[in-house]
């Protein structure tokens, strides 16, 4: 899946843990600008796992901090 | 002042606005004397003690503290060294054998603390291309051992078997794989269902660790934990122990069947570098461990303690952390940490000792008054305790 498919899906996936509605681009902060706590985090990272059928472990996590890092991931993982 | 403790800012402020409102330190508190397993003098107050994970009461077990001052005559204060270098003793190796006959298995290590135990194994057995999946719920130093190896680290939502078999059908073909799991999670008293979740760990080639710290002595026939209770403890590759819940001192261990086990004591690094456990601790560990494997009756009286306590706290309105008793803790969740820390006090004033448990230690963010039952405990003491709680729960305005 390019970048294009898998960004439009992540949207979708993201929707429900954006309770406030940030206006979110590549730059937004899961920590910062989406506000994520560590249950948000879990639950929103089990949704894309599941969804896109791939593991993002603790360790690839860590190196996530924005939107834009996470498509990036994404894509990469689905290899 | 910008420095490296800017970090503790925020909660230096938490600290200090809830200590502001009057109450007495939940983390401050020193016990001047100790009666008894279930009984001490804190702050000036003779206290019932509902939070010491002390579960079979062997602190102040006569046989206990005798072999404890024997091996302080014979061995002295400490070993001043690392159980590969000058610091295994008779002791240790007894300690050992004590365990290998607790658990009928073929191989025990003993580590300083409980804590060390998982950072050792985890972190030694689990490397770099090897992946860890372990629950979301795991304690401090389950995390921390998997953050010490290099391993890949996959969490699951809590008791949750699917989301476990989906995560490990992702990792890709050939790379090691570790699951970890917990017999009764110490926050909610739960217990995990491990005879299922050991079942599609090994259907997909994973090897099993279980932290059984808090059923020892305690759940199962024979005390073994919540795997024996659920008849898979031959399925789990590796059982970790500690001995300052129901043993009643400090220390901590790995029980296991695997053929190579004794290089562990080589390469882990944990146990190395490190003084090993003075000889009055392990000599009073090996007693204790052996009278436990003969304390059906205590067993079968701390049960009773728990439904009791659960069943007497569920009918005066408290809501807790499990349906029904799975353990001996109680979780007794509170609407927030301000009344959370209210209620703690009232309870101490009534003279009963809990555990005030707050984020980030305990689950969905839940502020928690966590009860430890002992089989020391009488039935008559279990009958006050639900009383003083009654009396603090309507005085602070949760029930």
């Amino acid at each position: 899946m390019d970048r294009a498919a898998t960004a439009e899906k992540i949207a979708a996936l993201i929707e429900p843990f954006n309770k406030k509605g940030v206006a979110i681009t590549d730059a937004s902060t899961f920590a910062g600008d989406l506000e994520f706590d560590s249950l948000t985090v879990m639950d929103f990272v089990a949704a894309i796992e599941d969804d896109f059928d791939i593991i993002i472990s603790m360790n690839q996590q860590a190196e996530i901090e924005t939107y834009g890092q996470l498509i990036d991931a994404v894509v990469k993982l689905q290899g | 002042m910008t420095d490296l403790f800017s970090k503790f800012d925020p909660l230096i402020e938490m600290r200090a606005g809830l200590l502001a409102t009057g109450v007495t330190d939940p983390f401050g508190m020193v016990m001047e004397k100790v009666l008894s397993p279930t009984v001490a003098v804190c702050n000036g107050r003779e206290t019932i003690l509902l939070g010491t994970y002390n579960y079979m009461g062997m602190t102040f077990d006569p046989d206990v503290i005798e072999a404890g001052k024997q091996a302080l005559d014979d061995f002295g204060a400490g070993t001043t060294g690392s159980r590969v270098l000058n610091g295994t003793y008779a002791g240790h190796r007894a300690v050992e054998e004590a365990l290998k006959e607790f658990y009928g298995m073929d191989h025990a290590m003993v580590f300083s603390t409980g804590y060390q135990a998982n950072l050792g194994i985890i972190s030694t057995i689990a490397g770099k291309g090897d992946y860890i999946v372990l629950d979301i719920d795991s304690h401090a130093s389950i995390w921390d051992g998997c953050k010490l190896g290099d391993a890949e680290v996959v969490p699951f939502k809590h008791n949750d078997i699917e989301a476990m078999e989906k995560r490990l059908k992702r990792i890709p073909e050939g790379a090691g794989k570790l699951v970890i799991l917990e017999g009764v999670y110490s926050m909610l008293g739960d217990i995990a269902p491990l005879k299922e979740m050991i079942r599609v760990a090994k259907e997909n080639g994973a090897m099993v660790l279980v932290d059984e710290a808090h059923s020892m002595g305690f759940i199962g026939p024979n005390g073994r934990g919540v795997a024996e209770d659920q008849g898979c403890l031959d399925d789990v590759d590796f059982v970790i122990g500690t001995f300052s819940k129901s043993v009643g001192t400090v220390g901590g261990f790995c029980v296991s069947n695997h053929p190579k086990f004794e290089i562990l004591r080589l390469v882990c690094r944990p146990y190395v570098f490190t003084a090993s456990l003075p000889p009055s601790v392990v000599a009073t560990a090996c007693t204790s461990i052996r009278k436990l494997m003969h304390a059906g009756n205590k067993r079968a009286h701390l049960w009773e303690n728990s439904k009791v306590l659960h069943q007497g706290l569920k009918d005066k309105g408290f809501q807790l952390g499990t349906d029904t008793p799975q353990s001996a803790i109680i979780a007794v969740i509170m609407p927030d940490l301000e009344r959370g820390a209210a209620m703690w006090e009232a309870l101490l004033k009534e003279g009963l000792y809990v555990n005030l448990a707050r984020p980030p230690a305990t689950p969905a963010n839940m502020t928690l008054l966590r009860c430890s039952l002992c089989a020391e405990h009488s039935a008559e003491q279990v009958q006050t305790i639900i009383g003083m709680f009654e009396r603090a729960g309507k005085a602070v305005g949760i029930i």
